[in-house]
């Protein structure tokens, strides 16, 4: 097969929230755009199957200086309040633009709403915004690995057409990376294409991760379904086998209290207690909360059902890639990151992002990248006649030395041990050097033995990504030996004041962890 | 997991076909699209969203397959429900299924407030 060549100026790789308003952003700079999706760009990624929320403040001063002081609190040390200012500000300018795509509805007093948002509409609403600026779509395009020039700044990156496997390449004077969280293909709603491949194609070209630890956050959903729709939750009463009502807390201390009555046997909910005029106007809310009741043919108003906890690894978690400027850009030369791939301890610190400040994240950081690379992409040109190198390793180059490696039985091997509550929720030294070794192994028989011809290679990189992913979260974890936010040490349950920092961690074969502080005096 | 495609109701419009995230369906020339691919489906109801003829039933069991009988499917009413309740097509407009997730902060607040 003969490779698509193609270049441009600005590559935007994922086609979900971040991606989009990256995407629509250069456009606007008057730069040409290629926007690389894995799936189908408006049905892709979290944000079309969920209801997204920003952070939405008006821009009265105190206002904006109570809602940041609130998260800054909750955030434990690691948020920036420049930060979180200038998230703030982006989003309330800039999310009323979609207006001619999104139909924002009024409320009862006839005032428009913006904060949330339905997911596919939203989605589909960015696809035509994406569209209608002239950016060129490639549904289906999972990027593989990223292009380096001699100097090593991106030059772009090659993937694969995902249904016949032709390779394809796109040269571009710089590289927006928007492919999302990982939450290991659990059943998170909508997270099968986030498997952190975009982290790993970074990660090869060099660049580094904050937050990592911050990967246990997990969403309540009835336990045969992917319906991790919470809100519903606000109103539940959990019970457990015999019908005996279980003492869990509202708001973030559930998560804990829930994992640990599941650890025990099973967990039954209800929603017995939501008021009937809520109940009436649920499916205008959030259309496809009721669809697993009802073809369960569950009413989960009068009946207890069962229910799990979801991972949601780096997702609703808060860490990514290490952003080294207010451009987004990352510590590789021509590469930027936006979204969930991103770290987002800058406005969510060690607590979770999800609910508000992740989408308005998606938004703003989507923004300044896209802004940014067109940018760098008019100073330095697209430099298309250069001789690059395609670095991608785990996964797509195996070295010599045939085996075959049974991928679904490696991710699987993953999941064991990036999901389960008493590894990931409930952390503990012994467990993380535990769990760290078996995927160090993983991952030694992928980079040595992985690789797929045609479309297969997307699911040996996929499985080389998750397993990079999940030794990144356990490497910081196992370093911040405290607790902090969602991390959680049963060793360690207090928060210490000598961790009031950053972890920076990076690596392939081998994993390294290191403060933030020293990592930016070495930088520099 | 994506479960049954309505032979009396699908157009071969192959929407399915594009828009599905995990590419599980494939077009056949001149017939309807095949479920190819039934374990890559992760269970995320976009495709019965996007289905104008509402011939798609994703069964809400995310584990693994399960049976399904066609002619209880047909008879449920669930066919079309996420697309009907979501407003698209023709129901756009119905103010029945109007977008009201606005409305999911003052949920919230009347959870807390009990």
């Amino acid at each position: 097969m003969s490779a698509a060549a193609l270049q441009t100026d600005v590559l935007v790789l994922g086609g979900g929230l971040a991606a989009t308003w990256a995407a629509t952003a250069a456009a606007a700079a008057g730069v040409d755009v290629i926007l690389a999706d894995k799936g189908f760009c408006g049905t892709s990624g979290v944000t079309a199957t969920a209801g997204p929320g920003h952070w939405w403040v008006p821009p009265d001063p105190a206002a904006r200086e109570a809602a940041i002081r609130d998260r800054e609190a909750l955030a434990e040390g690691l948020a920036e309040r420049a930060w979180m200012a200038r998230v703030l500000d982006e989003t309330w300018r800039t999310l009323p633009t979609i207006g001619v795509y999104y139909a924002f509805q009024r409320n009862d007093a006839g005032v428009v709403q913006y904060r949330n948002m339905r997911g596919p509409e939203y989605m589909r609403a960015m696809r035509r915004h994406v569209r209608k600026s002239g950016v060129r779509i490639m549904d289906g395009s999972p990027a593989l690995e990223l292009l380096l020039h001699a100097d090593g700044s991106v030059a772009g990156a090659s993937g694969i057409d995902r249904v016949t496997g032709a390779p394809w390449t796109v040269r571009a004077g710089a590289v927006v990376l928007a492919t999302g969280g990982c939450a290991f293909m659990s059943h998170l709603l909508g997270c099968h294409t986030n498997t952190g491949d975009g982290a790993l194609m970074a990660a090869e070209a060099g660049a580094e991760f904050s937050g990592m630890e911050f990967s246990a956050y997990y969403t309540v959903a009835p336990a045969f379904s992917t319906m991790t729709r919470s809100m519903s939750y606000a109103f539940a009463a959990y019970t457990d086998e015999a019908g005996h009502e279980l003492d869990i807390p509202s708001g973030r201390a559930a998560t804990a209290a829930l994992a640990r009555a599941l650890l025990a046997g099973p967990v039954y909910c209800s929603l017995h207690r939501m008021p009937a005029d809520i109940r009436a106007r649920l499916t205008r809310i959030q259309p496809n909360l009721m669809l697993p009741f009802d073809r369960h043919r569950i009413d989960p108003f009068t009946d207890r059902f069962p229910v799990t906890l979801h991972g949601e690894g780096t997702i609703r978690g808060t860490g990514g890639l290490r952003i080294a400027g207010d451009d987004c850009a990352t510590t590789v030369p021509g590469l930027y990151a936006a979204g969930d791939v991103a770290t987002r301890e800058m406005v969510a610190g060690a607590i979770s992002g999800g609910g508000a400040q992740n989408s308005a994240w998606a938004l703003s950081s989507g923004r300044w990248s896209g802004q940014a690379a067109a940018a760098r992409a008019r100073a330095q040109g697209r430099r298309a006649e250069r001789p690059v190198e395609a670095i991608g390793e785990a996964g797509l180059r195996p070295r010599p030395g045939a085996a075959r490696l049974d991928l679904k039985a490696i991710v699987a091997a993953v999941q064991a041990e990036a999901l389960p509550y008493d590894k990931n929720l409930f952390r503990s030294q012994a467990g993380l050097r535990g769990s760290l070794e078996r995927l160090d192994r993983l991952w030694r028989d992928l980079r040595a033995f992985g690789h797929g011809a045609g479309p297969a290679a997307l699911r040996s990189r996929e499985a080389a990504a998750m397993t990079a992913h999940a030794r990144w979260c356990y490497g910081a974890a196992l370093a911040r030996w405290e607790s902090r936010g969602m991390h959680r040490r049963t060793d360690a349950p207090e928060r210490d004041a000598r961790m009031a920092h950053r972890l920076i961690v990076g690596g392939l074969d081998q994993v390294w962890v290191q403060p933030a502080q020293r990592a930016a005096r070495e930088a520099a | 997991m994506i479960e049954l495609l309505v032979a009396g109701r699908c157009t071969s419009c192959n929407i399915c076909v594009q828009i599905c995230p995990t590419n599980v369906f494939d077009a056949v020339p001149g017939a309807q699209p095949a479920i190819a691919r039934q374990a890559d489906c992760q269970t995320c109801f976009m495709c019965e969203l996007y289905c104008p003829a509402d011939a798609l039933y994703v069964a809400p069991d995310c584990d693994g397959p399960v049976v399904v009988d066609e002619a209880e499917i047909l008879a449920s009413g669930w066919l079309g429900q996420y697309r009907r309740d979501s407003g698209w097509g023709e129901f756009r407009g119905d103010p029945a299924h109007t977008n009201e997730s606005w409305r999911m902060d003052e949920v919230f607040a009347r959870a807390r407030g009990g």
